[in-house]
């Protein structure tokens, strides 16, 4: 399956900003971010389809995941 | 802090008074909205002699408790026509309090059609006349009283729109660069022209420190407060790194950036106005990343965005700016949005206030759709030179919605609403919807816990448990605001037990109290009452708690949300 995986803030940083990848069906966030080389501490939202998930979620085919470690404003 | 100085502009005298025991332990919102709700006519006109204006340090600010900087202004706003407390912050705020100075309250108008300068010192106040000064804008004034003076001395100014009393026009006071900070919501800038008050100047020379009566106690808990603030991600890294400006990617990622006056939940430019592509600008350019809005800050989430060739363009280019300027009003250069912010510190207009009223009158035709050429010639030409334009346009997002016979118009008590849409972050709009200042989102602001996970989660797009959050942290805000603490302590403080209870030993190390945590939460919930009980006699009623019409008929993308609260729903806010 396709999924698009757009990154933030210092996520960014020796990785991308966008990029499409072929994940294997059942692949979840929480293994994306173990591909990705992030910890998962480090997470502070992922939303797939503007919808914030948990990284247990599964991704499926044609999705867009957002990734942020803890950021904030206001 | 041991002094109230009381400035009556109608008689041209200054009265030096003590502090009264009912406000002794109130500094900040609490102090300011206080002195309102007991002084001030709740049914009076905002701009007449019966209104006050009145300033306040928090009870922290002056000791070097990291972050507690911040002065508190406070009166009846003309621009939404409640209680309104706005804080800045500057160096202002520290001078007073090394000065003994809990408030300073201005009250009455001169009947003489004449401008005044105040200048403060160890002595009191002096007026002075200040009819060279009027038709100056900010930055001239500040370069002016620095050269009278010197470059230490405080100043608070008001630009042409607050001479001419518009609504949006809001109250500068000079930072440590001698750039500007701004008492920003509400039209205080108005009340200051109101009473035909150009700027005041702050000379601390012979100022003590703020006494502390137990220091060990507050050394040992400033400490572990500036550790919390260091160690929580968003205010020791994220804030610092990106600024507030962070959260355009996260918010159009999430669909709840309001894009071309609240049409859409996206923007398709947003990575040309995001954070992450402001902070790669300012370092390319030799600009500075962070940056303090004063002494003791440690957050640092500012920073000085220069043009290509280095040269200053603004500071404190706040997320809010950006996102009014560049989603809502469809900007996409990011210098245009840069530009703007500095006119609208020079001239004095709130910079929320000024992005919304702006895609509001592209709204109305005035002004084509991303045009940032034509709104900085808007904001210096007509607004800030106060031609007929320009006072119908200065005057708010309210007042151009009426004259140009719009719907669309994004506002609560005539308030312009901020760079969050209610209908897909729904714990926003209540706060929006009940705030006593009309639209503001730092009055409880939910985006926290709805959008970035601080303090937990809570679904934006469902109505459960909004009201409450709302509510517990429109209570924490009231507290927060009477500390002269910057609001984002708030992110370690939701996260981390010992940040929140070393800010408690702060208050109590300065002032020898036993406070506790539900003393502070009694306190927040003592002040929001005040605010509301001023509103209910200025004539509001629960049906002013109500977002505008539109936001329950158009649905916004990608969620296709709309605003869906009952009004039962929304008025239980207030049963606590």
């Amino acid at each position: 399956m396709k999924v698009t995986i757009k990154l933030f803030a210092g996520f960014r940083e020796n990785r991308f900003r966008v990029e499409e990848r072929d994940l294997p069906p059942g692949f979840t966030v929480a293994d994306l971010l173990r591909e990705l080389g992030i910890n998962e501490p480090e997470l502070g939202v992922a939303l797939i389809n503007a919808r914030h998930v948990l990284p247990g979620q599964e991704l499926h085919d044609g999705e867009v995941i957002s990734l942020f470690p803890k950021v904030g404003g206001g | 802090m041991n002094k109230i100085l009381r400035v009556n502009m109608s008689n041209l005298t200054v009265k030096l008074e003590t502090v009264p025991a009912q406000w002794s332990g109130l500094g900040g919102r609490g102090l300011t909205s206080t002195i309102v709700a007991a002084e001030v006519p709740p049914r009076c006109h905002p701009l007449g002699p019966n209104n006050k204006l009145v300033f306040a340090p928090g009870l922290l600010t002056g000791t070097p408790a990291a972050q507690s900087g911040r002065l508190s202004a406070g009166a009846k706003s003309p621009l939404t026509g409640t209680i309104k407390e706005s804080n800045a912050g500057g160096t202002a705020a520290q001078q007073l309090a090394r000065m003994g100075i809990k408030a300073l309250i201005i009250e009455g108008m001169p009947a003489e059609d004449k401008w005044h300068r105040l200048h403060v010192t160890m002595d009191g106040v002096s007026i002075e006349p200040a009819d060279d000064l009027v038709g100056m804008q900010n930055f001239a004034v500040i370069d002016r009283m620095n050269k009278t003076f010197s470059p230490k001395i405080g100043v608070l100014t008001i630009g042409v729109p607050g001479e001419l009393r518009m609504c949006a026009a809001n109250i500068s006071v000079k930072d440590p660069d001698q750039k500007i900070r701004s008492h920003g919501r509400g039209g205080l800038g108005a009340v200051m022209g109101s009473k035909k008050i150009k700027c005041i100047t702050i000379d601390d020379t012979g100022a003590g420190k703020v006494p502390i009566a137990d220091p060990d106690k507050f050394r040992t808990a400033a400490k572990i407060f500036a550790k919390s603030l260091l160690d929580h991600p968003v205010s020791g890294e994220g804030l610092p790194t990106y600024g507030t400006n962070i959260l355009i990617n996260i918010l159009n990622e999430a669909g709840g950036l309001p894009t071309k006056n609240f049409r859409y939940g996206q923007c398709a430019h947003h990575d040309k106005i995001s954070g992450e592509t402001m902070h790669d600008t300012i370092v390319a350019r030799g600009g500075k990343t962070k940056h303090g809005c004063h002494a003791g800050c440690i957050i640092q989430c500012s920073q000085v965005y220069t043009d290509n060739a280095g040269v200053y363009i603004t500071s404190g280019f706040e997320y809010e700016t950006i996102w009014g300027l560049g989603a809502n009003a469809m900007i996409e250069d990011l210098d245009d949005i840069a530009k703007c912010d500095g006119l609208m510190d020079d001239i004095g207009i709130d910079s929320i206030e000024g992005a919304v009223l702006l895609a509001t009158a592209m709204e109305a035709g005035v002004i084509p759709w991303g045009d940032g050429k034509e709104c900085q010639r808007v904001l210096r030409d007509e607004i800030g030179k106060g031609t007929p334009l320009g006072r119908i346009l200065g005057n708010g997002t309210s007042f151009v919605g009426r004259a140009y016979g719009l719907v669309r118009v994004p506002v609560v008590k005539d308030q312009g609403i901020p760079a969050y849409d209610p209908r897909s972050v729904k714990g926003i709009g209540i706060t929006y919807a009940t705030s006593t200042m009309g639209a503001d989102h730092t009055a409880g602001y939910t985006i926290a816990t709805n959008i970035l996970k601080v303090g937990g989660f809570i679904d934006p797009l469902k109505k459960e448990g909004q009201v409450e959050l709302s509510r517990n942290l429109q209570i924490a805000t009231a507290a927060i605001d009477s500390t002269g603490m910057c609001v984002f302590i708030a992110f370690p403080a939701l996260d981390i037990p010992e940040s929140f209870t070393s800010l408690i030993d702060l208050i109590n190390a300065t002032y020898g109290l036993n406070l506790t945590a539900d003393d502070v939460t009694a306190l927040g919930m003592k002040i929001l009452k005040l605010e509301h009980e001023f509103n209910n006699s200025a004539g509001f009623s629960p049906a002013d708690d109500r977002l505008p019409e539109f936001f329950s008929y158009e649905p916004v993308p990608p969620h296709n949300a709309v605003w869906d609260f009952t009004d039962e729903e929304i008025d239980e806010f207030w049963n606590f």
